[in-house]
């Protein structure tokens, strides 16, 4: 068991409140990401979540029980710190087992789940080890490792990922995945890392500044984001947006003008919007196609070949376009964008995503 | 490449202010060691051979020698007069005149003026200076009380200025602030101001003329809540979380966690400790009247009043004194440099 | 026997774990911190803050008794009477002329030592700073006498000034005429000045060499680029960039020279006269080695004391003004 709900949740350090009436549920089982920038309060949620920071208002449940006043020991929650946390002055074996003499395990059974996580971490050759002579990812599994132990109802991981170089970062991340699949134990995850978001979760919650933006499964948040940005967000690399107005609605559907360049329909409902209303277009590089007929039409001022992928870089405007293989344009050279209907993203004014018309799925 | 190697012929240029430097240097170590080299090299003279004038470097004794039927004498070396160049043991002075014998001949007295011969002198290490000192005064007594005193002081010096150090590093709780600024505070209310009010104290406490009177009034240190609360806030918060979430008590925290990581410091407060401790005069004269319960400082001090003429046992128990503090210097000189460079503390 | 020290530990500190975890289930938040800090401030309330407050108390009450209630209230007579004079720059004109004495060779101690300490302890961190063969050696060395006892250092400069000592001998040795040096008014002065120095400059040393190390080398080569004469490196880069450390060096200086007691005290007894008697040693004897022991005197000397360590610590709080101290 190890289920996880926010209801209202406020976090106020002295008069600057810094977690806005968050709301939502974490699964029993489920892979749940926070992703937001960085100081956009996830850590905060997190530790208010493990009881290492109080709660200003509202409630945290875990197996529906409110836990606002549990302490954190007796919550029955693991974390995975950012820094690691490890006790430097104890081996790796004495690390893993200090939660579990703290609370009077038997030694038998400390010396059978601490041979249990090593072998899963396959950390069995680094027991006597202090810290200091792990490598980073071996810190990092010792770190998992002492959370495994206590056999917690949820774990929780606070950037776990964020010290190490981009290639053990990969690895650790399919590490995590499996282990999850494993353990199907809840897990809560803390990342600034869209790609990482993206790849482990089952769940997201997209967090700006102390407030949720959007919870859902990663490709619900690619394929229909609510707002601008989380648009922004997920998806790499980012989405490109057009400044536009409404020019005309057909058959309640938006029909954009985009300055300089004409009209541009799209498959995304006006409901209440009149003509001449401020819009912005919102489209994925990997969906922007390079067309006879495209309706932009701009000089390529950066090409960016990767082989199995090129990135073309407009100017005017700032487009960025993907292409399946390789390109013979160079820069300068003018090429016009087509921007096909059923991909577009529409956000009004306030940056809310227009609904898509329901004949009219979004990307298959 | 070429820049290293310009910048190596650089500093190997030497020039007179290097030469200074040096001269400068061995000249400071001249006056700073030799004081203590020459009391360490006295300590080792007899009796007799730190009364020569002009003094001898090396610890010098005169000879004596055994001689059939007349006991062991002292050793001389004729100058004068028929026996010149022979080495002669004398049976006793009359005055200006000198009875002597041959140490192969010793029937025959020889007579001579006494500025006739001159002692031999013979190289000697008198470590019964040492010795006795623990055999004719109750000198162990007051090594104990030394040694107690300091490593008693100093194992809870390091218990509760760690715990004070905790609370105000790792700790909010409204009044926080002010409690550290009252410790520091105190740093300029040095001993020497309520030496008479601490008396009374101590006499009410009944701790006078008993270790625990010194021990107590100095196991609360600014310096140290200072040095260790100061190392304590480098400490990462996350490592205090991570045991909390290990279901570790804060007492546990403390003593598990954050005391094995301040080593460091609580090595540096415990050398001033002991360094403190060992020293310590002033108070200890006050609190400690009856000699049987003095420290090595008050017994020098009593010793040098009452028997300014038995230089050689005073000496040695300098030399008894000084000998643990410069063990602990040469073995942790580096940590000890290092903490005073970093705390500014003494 | 490290397994042997750690079972130890480990048995001691667990045996204020239930206490402990009581109080932690009692207090919440930080409120634990008190617990902590409470045997520390104990002590202090004890040996400290209550002593303050009994200085005042002996210092408004006469008699020779020692428990506070047995003393009659005389209200300001220990100040009046240590500070009746019929000329303040003249001792023996005043009624307790050894503290006058005391004061007059303190202040006279405490600029001559703190200026030749500043000065010798910025030579030697200067040079130690230099391109050294063997630094930590001589650092090592200069270092040595700081860790001795003060009862320590004086015996060895007893027997090195004696009449018979090293230092005659060696007078004598070049031609000189042999010196009483301990029973010379000005040459027990001057002694007392040196031997304190010798025993305490080596900790300044450090603290002037930790902050010339701490400047960084990338300003010394920049001013070398400029080609800075190194006296004016000195005075321009150096210099100001050392102030903080002078600054704490003079002020830790002035606060202990005030106190002057312990070596001199064992060097010359105050003597020959009252030459080498300061304030400390005025308020030891008042108080305790007297046959009468005046008690209320020597706790109104000592809160005098403390006004004066009291506004040296002020100064040194300022910092800035602490540089104007040095004229
Ligand atoms: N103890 C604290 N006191 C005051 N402000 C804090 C504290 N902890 C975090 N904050 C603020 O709360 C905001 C969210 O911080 P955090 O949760 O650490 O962000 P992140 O999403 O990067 O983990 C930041 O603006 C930070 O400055
Ligand atoms: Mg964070």
């Amino acid at each position: 068991m190890g289920a996880l709900q926010l209801r209202d949740v406020c976090k106020q350090f002295g008069p600057t409140k810094v977690i806005h009436n968050v709301s939502f549920d974490v699964p029993d089982g489920s892979f749940t990401v926070f992703v937001g920038p960085s100081g956009c309060g996830k850590s905060t949620l997190l530790r208010m979540i493990c009881g290492l920071e109080t709660v200003s208002s509202g409630e945290v449940m875990i197996d529906g029980q409110v836990a606002n006043d549990i302490p954190a020991a007796r919550r029955g929650l693991a974390m995975v710190f950012q820094s690691y946390a490890l006790y430097p002055h104890m081996s790796v074996q004495q690390n893993m087992a200090f939660g579990l003499e703290n609370i009077g395990t038997p030694k038998a059974e400390i010396a059978a789940r601490v041979g249990e996580a090593a072998r899963m971490l396959r950390l069995e050759p680094y027991l006597s080890r202090k810290p200091t002579a792990l490598s980073g990812g071996q810190r990092q599994r010792v770190a998992i490792g002492r959370a495994i132990v206590r056999e917690p109802r949820i774990f929780l991981f606070d950037e776990p990922l964020s010290n190490l170089d981009a290639e053990l970062r990969v690895d650790m991340r399919a590490e995590l995945a499996a282990l999850h699949r494993r353990l199907r134990t809840t897990m809560v995850y803390v990342t600034h890392d869209q790609v990482e978001a993206m790849t482990l979760a089952d769940q997201i919650v997209v967090l700006r500044a102390g407030r949720v933006e959007q919870v859902g499964h990663p490709l619900e948040l690619y394929n229909r984001p609510a707002n601008r940005f989380v648009a922004g967000f997920i998806g790499s690399p980012r989405m490109n947006f057009l400044e536009a107005t409404l020019a005309e609605v057909q058959n309640g559907l938006v029909v954009a003008a985009l300055p300089g360049f004409g009209l541009v329909p799209t498959n995304r409902l006006a409901s209440s919007l009149q003509p001449g209303a401020k819009l912005t277009l919102g489209i994925r590089p990997e969906h922007a196609a390079l067309a006879e007929d495209g309706v932009v039409v701009g000089q390529v001022g950066l090409v960016e070949q990767l082989g199995g992928m090129s990135t073309i870089r407009l100017d005017q405007p700032d487009l960025t376009v993907q292409i399946a293989g390789q390109t013979g344009l160079s820069f300068g050279a003018t090429v016009r964008v087509a921007l096909p209907r059923h991909v577009l993203h529409v956000f009004d004014e306030a940056g809310l995503a227009l609904p898509a018309a329901p004949a009219a799925p979004l990307a298959t | 490449m070429a820049n290293l190697l310009t910048a190596r012929r650089g500093r190997l240029r030497w020039d007179w202010t290097d030469w200074a430097a040096h001269l400068y240097l061995v000249l400071g170590t001249l006056v700073m060691f030799g004081p203590v080299l020459w009391l360490g090299l006295s300590s080792v003279k007899s009796e007799s051979g730190l009364q020569a004038y002009p003094p001898t470097i090396l610890p010098y004794e005169q000879a004596r020698i055994d001689v059939p039927e007349r006991g062991t004498l002292k050793l001389f070396h004729v100058t004068q007069g028929e026996h010149a160049g022979q080495d002669l043991a004398e049976v006793r002075r009359l005055g200006l005149q000198s009875q002597l014998v041959d140490p192969a001949n010793p029937g025959t007295l020889i007579r001579l003026p006494i500025e006739a011969r001159t002692p031999v002198m013979r190289l000697h290490a008198a470590w019964e200076n040492f010795t006795d000192l623990f055999s004719q005064f109750s000198f162990a007594r007051i090594v104990w009380n030394s040694v107690f005193i300091t490593v008693v002081a100093t194992v809870l010096t390091l218990l509760v200025n760690s715990m004070a150090a905790f609370a105000l590093s790792k700790y909010k709780f409204s009044g926080r602030d002010q409690v550290f600024l009252l410790m520091l505070a105190t740093l300029m209310i040095p001993p020497t101001i309520v030496l008479v009010p601490n008396y009374l104290i101590a006499s009410q406490l009944g701790l006078t003329n008993s270790p625990w009177g010194v021990i107590w009034p100095a196991v609360a240190t600014p310096t140290g809540v200072f040095l260790l609360r100061q190392y304590m806030l480098t400490l990462p918060d996350e490592l205090l979380e991570a045991a909390r979430m290990d279901h570790a008590s804060e007492w546990r925290i403390y003593w598990r966690i954050i005391l094995p990581l301040s080593s460091p410091a609580l090595a540096v407060l415990a050398i001033f400790s002991v360094m403190w401790r060992w020293n310590e005069f002033l108070w200890p004269m006050v609190v400690l009247s009856r000699s049987e319960s003095f420290t090595l400082p008050l017994a020098l001090n009593s010793f040098q009043g009452e028997l300014t003429t038995q230089w050689h046992f005073l000496l040695a128990m300098t030399v008894l004194t000084l000998l643990p503090v410069t063990a602990i210097f040469v073995v942790l000189q580096r940590h000890i440099a290092q903490g005073i460079a970093s705390a500014g503390v003494k | 026997m490290v397994k042997l020290v750690a079972a130890l530990y480990a048995a001691l500190m667990n045996l204020p774990e239930r206490p402990m975890k009581w109080a932690q289930s009692q207090l919440s938040g930080g409120r634990l911190g008190w617990v902590f800090v409470g045997p520390n401030l104990a002590i202090f309330a004890i040996f400290t803050f209550l002593p303050i407050a009994f200085d005042l108390h002996y210092a408004l009450t006469g008699g020779t008794q020692l428990l506070p209630g047995d003393r009659p209230y005389v209200g300001a007579e220990n100040f009046a009477s240590l500070l009746d004079c019929t000329d303040h720059f003249d001792p023996n004109s005043c009624r307790r002329d050894l503290f006058w004495h005391g004061i007059w060779n303190t202040l006279a101690f405490v600029g001559l030592q703190v200026g030749l300490m500043l000065f010798f302890s910025l030579l030697t961190a200067i040079v130690l700073n230099g391109r050294i063969i063997g630094r930590s050696f001589f650092r090592a060395a200069f270092f040595y006498p700081v860790l001795l006892s003060p009862v320590v250092v004086a015996l060895i400069w007893k027997w090195i000034l004696q009449r018979e000592g090293l230092l005659n001998a060696a007078m004598e040795g070049v031609g000189a005429t042999p010196v009483n040096w301990l029973l010379d008014g000005n040459w027990a002065f001057f002694w007392s000045v040196f031997v304190s120095i010798w025993a305490h400059m080596g900790f300044y040393t450090l603290i002037l060499l930790a902050g010339l190390q701490s400047i960084p080398a990338e300003i010394n080569e920049a001013s070398q680029m400029d080609a800075t004469r190194p006296f004016r490196h000195f005075t321009r880069i150096t210099l100001p960039l050392l102030m903080p450390n002078v600054l704490v060096v003079l002020v830790l200086g002035l606060i202990r020279a005030v106190q002057i007691f312990d070596e001199v005290y064992v060097l010359t007894g105050g003597g020959p006269g009252s030459a080498t008697t300061f304030v400390v040693q005025y308020i030891y004897k008042t108080g305790f080695a007297d046959q009468v022991r005046q008690y209320g005197l020597a706790a109104a000397a000592s809160l005098l004391l403390a006004s004066v360590l009291l506004v040296l610590t002020l100064i040194q709080m300022k910092g800035q003004g602490g540089g104007k101290q040095r004229g």
